[in-house]
């Protein structure tokens, strides 16, 4: 699932989809015809709402229809962000190679804000203890060899906030201090 | 988690089928009636070993837009910046991070402009600097977790 460089050129949802994004944005009804629930709540029937999410799913407005698991829940409790500092004519080639390997959940390109932040590519790598993060750590340094000008890994030390993304909310306000 | 609840977690992270009944051809892959796969769905739910369950929308497929952003909070400090960033309905997800830059969310909104706008409001409210680092390219994207 390599995606081209760049921001995809967005899809434009009508109203309709957009009821159907914030109907299941946080998650599809547990219920024996889900589609037929969401349509009896925006106003709309089952056959136009499953027409409507196939579509979004082959344009990829969906990604996948699925279970998220809880990282921890599972007991992969040791989540390692790590950062390499890659020259940057060869970032994407590094990282559709780091991106291939089993372990790494996503691996994105980044800017650079030195002198504080001098990575430019970010590979996610989620373990059960430490040792595994650190082991897949260096299999990712051995992978990279001389194009490693530098990594560090972050772990998460607590989960300050996780409601997901909810972009397509009508009542979204921004609550500043 | 029995092995059920792993089966369940396995097979389900690659799709639901798009169909009327999508737990009926789901539960008949994984040898189980709906109502139980539902039972056990809503149960995960509950005991939060899943995060969610439905469709995974691409904000930026949407028009949307997404960034990665950090910041360095001296930790004296911690709670009361974590309580101002939290409170933006944009910040979908904060960690704190074993690093100087020890706070790192994600925010999301519905116009591109508006992220930079959540950005400026974080630094003013907080007086601290957000550092700004959205994705240029993305690689790949797997989130499957062997349960």
């Amino acid at each position: 699932m390599n995606a081209p460089a760049g921001t995809p050129s967005p899809r434009t949802l009508d109203p309709l989809d957009r009821l159907i994004v914030v109907a299941t944005q946080a998650g599809l009804p547990l219920s024996p015809r889900p589609y037929l629930s969401v349509a009896e709540q925006i106003g709309s029937t089952e056959e136009e709402v499953l027409t409507r999410v196939r579509h979004m799913l082959a344009d990829g407005v969906i990604r996948r229809i699925g279970a998220v698991p809880n990282h921890y829940a599972l007991g992969y409790r040791a989540n390692g962000m790590s950062v390499w500092n890659v020259p940057d004519a060869r970032a994407g080639e590094l990282g559709r190679r780091v991106g291939a390997l089993a372990f790494v959940t996503h691996c994105y390109r980044r800017p650079r804000h030195p002198p504080l932040w001098p990575y430019n590519l970010f590979a996610m790598v989620h373990g059960k203890s430490r040792d595994e993060v650190e082991e897949k750590v260096r299999q990712i340094a051995a992978l990279l060899n001389a194009d490693d000008l530098g990594h560090d890994v972050l772990y998460s030390t607590r989960v300050l906030k996780k409601t997901g993304l909810r972009i397509a909310d009508k009542e979204e306000k921004p609550c500043s201090a | 988690m029995d092995a059920l609840d792993r089966r369940i977690v396995n097979g389900l992270q690659g799709g639901l089928p798009i169909a009327a009944r999508p737990y009926a051809e789901a539960a008949a892959k994984l040898g189980v009636s709906e109502a139980e796969l539902i039972e056990r769905l809503q149960r995960l739910l509950d005991e939060w070993t899943l995060s969610r369950f439905g469709p995974m929308y691409d904000a930026e497929r949407m028009g949307g837009a997404l960034t990665l952003a950090a910041m360095a909070v001296p930790d004296d400090r911690f709670e009361e910046v974590a309580g101002i960033v939290n409170g933006f309905a944009e910040v979908a997800h904060n960690y704190a991070r074993s690093h100087p830059l020890n706070m790192w969310f994600v925010v999301g909104a519905a116009e591109r402009g508006r992220i930079g706008e959540v950005l400026a409001e974080i630094e003013v409210a907080t007086g601290l600097p957000v550092l700004d680092l959205p994705k240029q390219e993305e690689f790949f994207l797997d989130l499957r977790l062997e349960a």
